[in-house]
């Protein structure tokens, strides 16, 4: 039996964390040959973007207006962002300023 | 055939895709070393523009090209030594390197915005006849399907560098 106060810290501490709803889910948005697929993802707050570059070069995953948030995406690698907000936010590449996309974000 | 592309480049400093298309059918090893002189002549011309340049727009696109360029040239690196293929130097590539010194001297006599009007213009225009050449001539020609393959997928990132430095020229008119 674990202690009675860690017991607690553990049911409270991934709570703490990510107020994520027990349906969040993850979306999935590949970046190949500069180009975001899908283009539009519809997401709920809570869920998780998963951006996965296949390409060579690196990318972000940046929102045109405001300072929201800014993702950079190595080469082949994958980097995650939880939405906080809802709403449709437009972003696109930072590096290479013709990829756009745009995400539209359900309370 | 090569002598004749060359020739054709030599008469107009620039890599013309239509002279490229007319007469040229390099070898893999020949187009493995134009494409790799033709991004290290990019990343030589963004480090200059680095050194001189205060513009915002234009440093953020000359730092893209440092690392697209980079990220290119390590890949055709890494697959022609996967290959066993020797880049081979050639007429074409000594063209380039050649007009791109010119360039470059022409360009550190400029300051400003003087400067970054002349590079950002020239890195379109520049940009605009590689793809001319990789789409006329240099992925037609082509053996390797990985070869050709890398220089597909260069000529859509050379693409998006073509219309990001109209774009930026656009903006310092």
């Amino acid at each position: 039996m674990l202690p009675r106060r860690i017991l607690l810290a553990l049911v409270v501490a991934p709570l703490g964390l990510a107020p994520v709803s027990a349906h969040a889910a993850t979306v999935q948005i590949v970046m190949d040959k500069l180009v975001f697929a899908p283009a539009q993802v519809q997401a709920k707050v809570g869920d998780t973007i998963e951006w996965v570059n296949r390409d060579i070069l690196a990318h972000t995953a940046t929102a045109t207006a405001g300072d929201d948030w800014n993702v950079i995406i190595g080469p082949n690698k994958t980097e995650k962002l939880v939405l906080q907000k809802a709403g449709t936010v437009d972003y696109y590449c930072k590096y290479h300023p013709n990829m756009k996309g745009q995400l539209i974000i359900a309370p | 055939m090569l002598a004749k592309l060359t020739a054709a480049l030599a008469a107009t400093c620039l890599l013309s895709g239509a002279a490229l298309a007319q007469s040229a059918k390099p070898t893999d090893a020949q187009i493995a070393h134009i494409a790799y002189t033709a991004g290290e002549i990019d990343i030589d011309v963004a480090k200059q523009a680095l050194a001189k340049s205060k513009n915002k727009e234009v440093r953020s696109f000359a730092e893209d090209m440092v690392r697209d360029h980079t990220a290119v040239n390590k890949q055709a690196l890494d697959l022609v030594k996967k290959l066993k293929v020797k880049p081979e130097d050639n007429d074409t590539s000594r063209a380039l390197s050649k007009a791109a010194a010119d360039k470059k001297a022409e360009l550190a006599k400029l300051n400003g915005g003087d400067f970054d009007k002349a590079y950002v213009s020239n890195e379109a225009a520049y940009h605009k006849r590689v793809n001319g050449a990789l789409e006329t001539t240099l992925i037609p020609s082509a053996n390797n399907a990985e070869l050709k393959s890398l220089l597909q997928t260069g000529l859509k990132v050379f693409q998006g560098h073509q219309q990001h430095a109209e774009h930026v020229a656009a903006q310092l008119k």
